[in-house]
């Protein structure tokens, strides 16, 4: 024990001397915490829009001035015919057109009835769609507006009730989701390339002579690397309520507790990556750019995963980041206990589990050779 | 020029040299290419819907199956307490609650109007706001249904309606691969250029043969280039594997626009991004360090680059950082040229900044790596 | 560049008017120092030294570990810009000429710095490249040098699987390899077999006759004496410069072990 402990002291030194690395390593993940949780919505705002207005009567200008007050748009351009609308979306000046017909506001008075059409630029056509929604509504304001003259029979009304985000903001969504993706990268990223480092300068041959269990080396190496981001866990806790304005509603131990098990499963993969890569090149591009996009798409907090395939659903459940996400967001947000996160807990332990069986697995084999 | 041709022969020997770590930067991001737009689907359907159904009425009955109909919600579970239905909303089987109270069918009629009650689960704002839109359509669309039932015969609609027809130019079948494909093919070569380039070099000062290079009479533009050509070849050389044969062949994307005017900006744009990881190198002594600057901006690339979120959207300092990010322009330019057929009047923009990026940043690299210290 | 390479010193003789003929034809030294000093904010690691190596001449630089051998040395290549004092490298200043003297030295650093992962005449072909030989010339000259280190039939293997003594005397050919006025060694022989040693010195002895001067540091006494002339460095000073015959009279010493250790024992810094 007293060999172990004398160990880790020495990992400890090497971390921390590296001033260098150890600012990049602390600082640019709650860079990034803090620069991710303030620039990244999906909300739509200031989106650019034209019209083209046939009409110019009051009708068509009124709706068109509700456009260009909304927050959510931009009114960029008035379109004076037909061939204009294409050319603004090919100069990728607006991503919405909408068009008054002539006569807009006498066919609304005289028959009741009326179109408004609404083009988007459906090359991005996750946006189309929300815009497309978002112009329907502003319309649909107006509608009523005219309604209130009139009384209508048999109306159902409806209340809405925005639960725990009521001013629909991005950030209860998008920061417990750039918490576990970063927290995930990072971790498996540091471990993966400090061990292969010590293989590539022959270091490890020394480690592995000495009359001592390797997989406490191997284990002595990942404790720093614990409790950095631990560190990392707390900075990024005090920036999401003081800067971001997130609340925490749950258990804080609870968090710590929960975290800490995402940063062991996340060590768990960089200890298995490690182990069968043999140059820190190798090790990066598989934790880098085999794990970034994959890590950010199945942890499911950009794009709903109930929307996937179900090959990919199935491989989502693979993502430990997937799994830390659902638990943030219950525990900081739903302010919800133990109980209702004990089976993602228990899927995680499960896989930190399996992950240090393979990885010892491999280490033993290195080993028998 | 003859040195520059020494230079590039060895550093083509080496990537050549190390066949794992070649077969990774090439198959990795094809295989994620394969996979991964498919699961960037944004649009909002399957909105899993617990129904709170205390009136139990043929109204309230006919309302649940016209909004399950509607293909957008699944109904998890009908039951008359509010308060399991949240516990529902907590355990995250349910995103929406629809509460349809006592007495609907009867007050409807009898007072002409009644109240149903929506509580949604708002940590995805957007969905939430999109869910909430949709149910309301639908609810509408079956007061009407209603309405006529009891006052038919109405030629001229009883109030003022202003439809809404929507079009969706460019991919009307509204199909995100189209707008995924390109933009994940975008950064893929991305990071396998500033991954490389960053790690390259620093791999020379970790083993000690740069000191044997700056012992040496050559020149340090030479050298620079040396590191940047063979990563350049390759981030194209995966770039056309992607557009032609998986952008092509898996999903059927045919660029509209000028192939050349893509090849023209993609290998501008190599040589900006490329001169990010030799500056990021240039700054590092370990690969460890130029891997942590390397992640901190690919990361910065991705998610600041409007390919998932908006840049509109951003605050405005947030908008800047985006501005300076080459990625943004090329996502744009590729939206632009191949799903528009844009020309290159409507992409010159994305020409001139890309070019100042290119030489912003090599003309930085070479000038911060230091021969002597 | 090709004037640069032939003027100084290759054949003896300057070729005076190609090159400014004040600058060379001052003296008949290749290495010349003064008060050459490089502190890293408060670390003074060389202080003020000053010394003189002739064309030719096989210079010894000795000294216990860090003691300053290597700083000096990387400012005499061109390496790290000196804090203060004078020096020229044939004939060109270590300030504001250091391209022009990488064009006129070698170098091999104690940090075995060949590419291990290109084969032997992939090595090189390379280094050969870089300092503007033409493929032809390449070509003709690693065929005997191939030849004279016994490695023609391993052309093809690559470096890193070549036994360390090997690696050492190849390094040592490519660093000379284009021919240049000085060459620079750090430890070179560090961790070998001492028959290896002597080859490689053989090798040290080949370029010293052909004209090319050698600055070489060393930790082994033994080698210290296969040296015309030796510096023995104690806390970034020199202080001792002389042949090895004299040192050893001057103190007293049968060996130049006694005379390093008489040297070193008063050394304020040691190890690394």
């Amino acid at each position: 024990m007293k060999q172990f402990l004398s160990f880790i002291k020495k990992e400890f030194y090497h971390v921390f001397r590296d001033t260098k690395s150890l600012l990049l390593l602390f600082g640019l993940p709650i860079a990034q915490i803090v620069l991710f949780g303030f620039a990244l919505t999906n909300e739509i705002k200031n989106t650019s829009i034209a019209i083209y207005d046939q009409a110019h009567d009051p009708a068509s200008r009124s709706i068109s001035e509700q456009f260009a007050q909304s927050p959510q748009f931009n009114l960029v351009k008035n379109i004076r015919n037909q061939d204009e609308i294409e050319a603004v979306f090919k100069a990728g000046e607006a991503k919405l057109v909408v068009v008054f017909p002539p006569n807009f506001e006498q066919d609304i008075q005289h028959e009741n009835k009326a179109e408004v059409q609404l083009i988007a630029d459906a090359s991005d056509p996750n946006t189309a769609n929300t815009l497309t929604v978002y112009a329907s509504n502003i319309i649909m304001d107006y509608q009523k507006e005219l309604m209130l003259t009139t009384t209508i029979p048999i109306s159902i009304q409806t209340d809405m009730r925005f639960l725990y985000n009521p001013e629909l903001k991005g950030a209860p969504n998008f920061v417990p989701g750039v918490m576990a993706l970063i927290l995930t990268l990072i971790s498996v990223l540091m471990t993966s390339v400090s061990i292969v480092r010590e293989k590539e300068n022959g270091t490890m041959e020394i480690l592995l002579v000495s009359p001592f269990n390797p997989l406490m080396v191997i284990i002595s190496k990942a404790v720093p690397y614990l409790v950095l981001s631990l560190a990392n866990v707390t900075m990024i806790l005090l920036l999401s309520v003081f800067l971001l304005e997130m609340p925490i509603n749950g258990s804080i131990v609870l968090l710590y507790a929960e975290s800490t098990l995402l940063i062991l499963t996340a060590l768990s993969l960089g200890l298995l990556i490690s182990n069968i890569t043999n140059s820190q090149q190798v090790a990066m591009i598989v934790s880098l750019m085999g794990m970034l996009l994959p890590t950010l798409l199945f942890s499911g907090f950009m794009f709903p995963i109930e929307n996937m395939p179900l090959p990919l659903q199935l491989i989502s459940n693979l993502v430990p980041a997937k799994w830390y996400y659902i638990i943030i967001k219950d525990i900081m947000i739903k302010g919800v206990g133990f109980m209702s996160i004990w089976k993602e807990t228990l899927i995680l332990t499960s896989m930190t589990a399996f992950l240090l069986t393979m990885s010892l697995k491999k280490f033993n084999i290195r080993l028998a050779k | 020029m003859k040195t520059l041709s020494f230079l590039l022969q060895k550093e083509f020997k080496q990537i050549f040299r190390n066949p794992t770590l070649l077969r990774l930067i090439i198959a990795v991001p094809i295989i994620q290419l394969m996979i991964l737009p498919l699961a960037a689907d944004y649009e909002i359907k399957n909105i899993n819907l617990a129904v709170v159904d205390v009136d139990k009425s043929r109204y309230s009955e006919e309302l649940i199956q016209k909004i399950t109909a509607s293909g957008y919600f699944v109904n998890i579970g009908t039951t008359t307490s509010f308060d399991e239905a949240f516990s529902w909303i907590e355990e995250d089987k349910a995103d929406l609650i629809l509460e349809i109270p006592e007495n609907f069918e009867r007050n409807l009629i009898r007072e002409n109007k009644e109240r149903l009650f929506m509580a949604i689960n708002a940590i995805n704002g957007v969905k939430a706001n999109m869910g909430g839109a949709y149910l309301g359509q639908i609810i509408q669309s079956y007061n009407a249904e209603v309405r006529m039932e009891w006052i038919p015969d109405t030629k001229v609609p009883p109030m003022p309606t202003i439809s809404i027809s929507s079009l969706n130019w460019f991919n009307p079948s509204l199909n995100y691969d189209f707008f995924m494909v390109p933009g994940i093919l975008v950064f893929l070569v991305t990071m396998v250029g500033t991954y490389m380039t960053a790690l390259n070099i620093v791999k020379e000062k970790e083993v000690g043969t740069i000191e044997q290079i700056n012992v040496t009479p050559i020149k340090k533009l030479h050298f620079t280039l040396a590191k940047l050509i063979p990563f350049l070849v390759i981030g194209i050389f995966v770039f056309t594997l992607g557009l032609f044969i998986v952008a092509r062949l898996v999903y059927g994307i045919v660029p509209a626009g000028n192939i050349g005017m893509i090849y023209a900006y993609l290998f501008l744009y190599l040589i900006s991004v490329l001169g990010v990881g030799l500056l990021l190198s240039n700054y590092s002594q370990t690969q460890q360090q130029a891997m942590s600057l390397a992640f901190f901006f690919v990361m910065i690339f991705l998610l600041m680059g409007g390919l998932f979120t908006s840049i509109d959207a951003m605050p405005l300092w947030a908008k800047w950082i985006a501005y300076l990010n080459p990625v943004s322009y090329f996502i744009d330019f590729m939206r632009l040229v191949v799903m528009k057929g844009s020309t290159f009047a409507d992409v010159k923009h994305h020409f001139m900044v890309i070019c100042g990026f290119a030489v912003f940043f090599n003309t930085w690299a070479v000038i911060s790596y230091k021969k002597t210290s | 560049m090709a004037i640069v390479r032939i003027a100084p010193a290759v054949n003896g003789y300057f070729a005076a008017g190609i090159l400014p003929a004040k600058e060379v034809a001052m003296s008949n030294y290749v290495i010349e120092a003064e008060n050459l000093t490089k502190r890293f904010g408060d670390f003074t690691a060389v202080n003020e030294i000053s010394f003189h190596v002739e064309k030719g001449e096989i210079f010894g630089f000795l000294g216990a570990n860090g003691a300053g051998k290597t700083t000096a040395m990387r400012m005499l290549c061109g390496l790290s810009i000196p804090s203060s004092g004078k020096a020229t490298i044939a004939g060109f200043d270590v300030y504001k000429q250091t391209e022009s003297i990488k064009q006129n030295i070698g170098y091999m650093s104690q940090k075995f710095s060949l590419y291990e992962d290109l084969t032997v005449l992939e090595n090189i072909t390379f280094f050969g490249g870089i300092y503007g030989l033409s493929r032809k010339e390449i070509a003709v000259k690693a065929d005997q040098l191939l030849h004279e280190l016994g490695l023609f039939d391993h052309e093809n293997t690559l470096v890193g699987s070549l036994p360390l003594g090997w690696k050492q005397k190849l390094a040592f050919s490519v660093a000379i390899f284009h021919e240049p006025s000085i060459v620079f060694l750090d430890e070179p022989t560090g961790g070998v077999d001492p028959v290896t040693r002597r080859q490689f010195w053989d090798l040290i002895y080949k370029a010293s006759d052909a004209g090319i001067t050698v600055f070489v540091t060393t930790h082994y006494m033994d080698e210290a004496e296969y040296c015309n002339r030796i510096s023995m460095m104690v806390d970034g000073e020199i202080k001792a410069l002389d042949t090895p015959e004299n040192l050893k009279k001057q103190f007293n010493a049968r060996s130049m072990d006694d005379v390093f250790f008489e040297l070193a024992r008063g050394a304020k810094r040691s190890g690394d």
